[in-house]
């Protein structure tokens, strides 16, 4: 299985690269970056597996996000429960209505499933924002640091660690998915839904396999962006985050888990050296994406990929 | 009555400016299978460029003329640049380089323009009629009057004209109609003219009651997009139909149940609606072959 070795290889270089850049790092700021890519790369990373794999597209993923945001501000102010029960908690009712609402939404198809989806976000968002004695509304809440026993989690290189381990384990979790059974249904899925069916592929229950998947990658990577942070706000739900996270898994690369991080990576980093440009930021990212898909319009990483095994061939 | 009259008519009127975004959305879409996310700034170009025109003394007419003649040329850029390089993409690729142009264009707008929120006066004047007891603003008649005049101006075009012809041929089937001699690459620029126009229109009608700035395009965008989906897409009438249909739940969610709540009322009911018809109110169902 040539594949799964080389993704085992991808793995295991992307933990030795987690494990080597804070040797490498100047300042704790980059380890902040370094953690901020890391976490959205975990929910790129889900989303991929339903867009890159089961061929589904969502956009309203960072509904998901911000139910696991949500939870751990909520969950230690409102409710007293400690943050790393609201955590589980979050991601658990992130999975069970990406489980409810899966079944309908994931029967329509293309643009109809982007606008389906574009609303379930939307709504979310909008609890989000209206429900301000949970929520403090539109200013958001501060969210309190994640404590395991004597133990609190703060400083970056804290959640360098955290999120790093974490994507480590995800990407691995992803990996195994793609080499078994489900993988080859969802990449059946992906190319021809009917002919699946005909092979004898419980379609609607993959689909909804990866859609709950990839809620579940959100939530968790919500809660860890909002314990991080250590404030929530509705934009973390919003629209142009799930538009964010489509354009990171586009932008790095369908189907590819190295694209996941690649992509959140790109999108995370560009802003900050954007920086430089003040007035011009927006004008210079809205570029650099335009230009990137149509130059690279597989994706940064299959793109790159197949250029460089085209050259050595 | 007269509330139930009040909520008809800023339905509408929100209504008809949803409808002429999903009208732009659909014809882009026709002609190249393109959903187009920066629908939404070519509404903010047609209200900003008519704002800063008029208030550096141009006359209104020229100022409308040349709002729209500016949004016709970005839609042409947007083509040329953006979307012709990029042919032969995925749905989803093309997408995400709509939203791409669409940060751009707000990024250049807002540096070309201000940030501030700008209005002009209305053109049938500023006093509001009472109609059955409701106090209707003159624009609204205009909104609704301009987007009752871009849908029959359209139709005209689609039924009674050669090129009209030719933009539904190369909807239906492009190979085929560049068979018979259709040139599709200019029906496809001519279609992104069209949509930015309409678009612009849009903006320069409504401004005097909505307000414009740099920012107003993404909303409306989403609006649109959701409306047109909701006729069933690719359908101009249904695109008309949906963003009436959205105006309308949104004016009377606010009014009736719960203002924080009107955006979410319209989205349920798309939710709701596309549950049981998977293909929009109007939309014609696809088969997919193997």
């Amino acid at each position: 299985m040539p594949a799964l070795l080389r993704n085992y290889g991808i793995v295991a270089a992307i933990a030795v690269l987690i494990a080597v850049l804070p040797l490498i790092l100047p300042s704790t700021f980059y380890l902040r970056i370094a953690a901020l890519v890391f976490i959205f790369s975990i929910a790129v990373l889900g989303l991929n597996l339903l867009m890159g794999f089961a061929g589904q597209v969502s956009l309203g993923h960072a509904g998901f996000f911000g139910i696991g945001a949500y939870a751990v501000a909520i969950g230690p102010t409102h409710l007293g429960i400690p943050s790393w029960v609201a955590l589980i908690a979050g991601v658990t009712l992130a999975g069970l209505l990406a489980f409810v609402v899966g079944r309908p939404i994931l029967r329509l198809k293309g643009h109809y499933l982007a606008v389906a989806t574009l609303g379930m976000g939307l709504l979310i968002a909008m609890v989000f924002t209206n429900e301000a004695r949970w929520t403090g509304g539109p200013d958001g809440m501060p969210v309190p640091r994640l404590q395991l026993f004597d133990w609190t989690a703060r400083g970056s290189i804290t959640w360098y660690w955290i999120s790093g381990v974490t994507l480590v384990i995800a990407s691995l979790i992803a990996v195994n998915l793609i080499a078994s059974p489900t993988g080859r249904a969802l990449r059946a899925i992906h190319d021809s839904e009917v002919a699946s069916k005909v092979l004898g592929i419980d379609v609607a229950r993959y689909k909804l396999l990866a859609f709950v998947l990839s809620a579940i990658y959100a939530a968790l990577a919500g809660a860890y962006l909002a314990l991080f942070d250590g404030l929530v706000t509705p934009a973390t739900a919003g629209f142009l985050r799930s538009i964010e996270f489509v354009t990171m898994a586009v932008l790095g690369g369908l189907g590819s888990i190295l694209g996941s991080i690649v992509g959140a990576a790109i999108l995370t980093v560009l802003p900050q050296v954007l920086t430089v440009f003040h007035d011009y930021e927006h004008i210079a990212l809205g570029l650099i994406m335009i230009v990137f898909m149509i130059f690279l319009r597989a994706g940064t990483v299959p793109s790159l990929a197949a250029l460089f095994s085209r050259k050595s061939s | 009555m007269a509330e139930f009259l009040q909520f008809l008519f800023s339905g509408l009127t929100i209504g008809a400016i949803y409808a002429l975004v999903a009208l732009g959305f659909t014809l882009i879409y026709n002609a190249s299978d393109v959903i187009n996310f920066a629908q939404g700034e070519f509404v903010m170009i047609g209200g900003m460029v008519t704002f800063f025109a008029v208030a550096a003394g141009v006359p209104l007419p020229l100022a409308v003329l040349l709002a729209v003649t500016i949004a016709v040329l970005v839609g042409l850029c947007l083509y040329g640049f953006a979307i012709r390089p990029a042919r032969n993409a995925t749905a989803v690729t093309l997408i995400i380089i709509t939203i791409g142009a669409s940060i751009f264009l707000r990024g250049v707008a807002a540096i070309v323009f201000d940030k501030n929120f700008h209005s002009y006066p209305g053109f049938a004047g500023t006093a509001p009629l009472q109609i059955g007891g409701a106090s209707v603003l003159p624009q609204s008649l205009v909104v609704l009057i301009g987007c009752g005049a871009i849908v029959l101006a359209l139709w005209l075009l689609m039924s009674k004209t050669l090129v009209g012809k030719a933009i539904i041929a190369t909807a239906a089937n492009k190979a085929a109609a560049q068979l018979v001699g259709v040139n599709t690459g200019w029906i496809i620029a001519l279609s992104f003219a069209a949509s930015a126009a309409i678009g612009a229109i849009g903006g320069i009608l409504a401004t005097p009651i909505t307000l414009t700035n740099y920012d107003v395009g993404t909303l409306l965008a989403l609006k649109g997009f959701a409306a047109a989906m909701l006729g069933g897409m690719g359908n101009p009438l249904g695109a008309v139909a949906g963003g009436l249909i959205v105006g309308l739940l949104e004016s009377f969610g606010a009014g009736y149940l719960s203002s924080a709540y009107k955006d979410a009322i319209a989205f349920v009911v798309i939710l709701a609606v596309l549950f049981v018809m998977p293909q929009g109110l109007f939309g014609r169902a696809s088969v997919e072959r193997v």
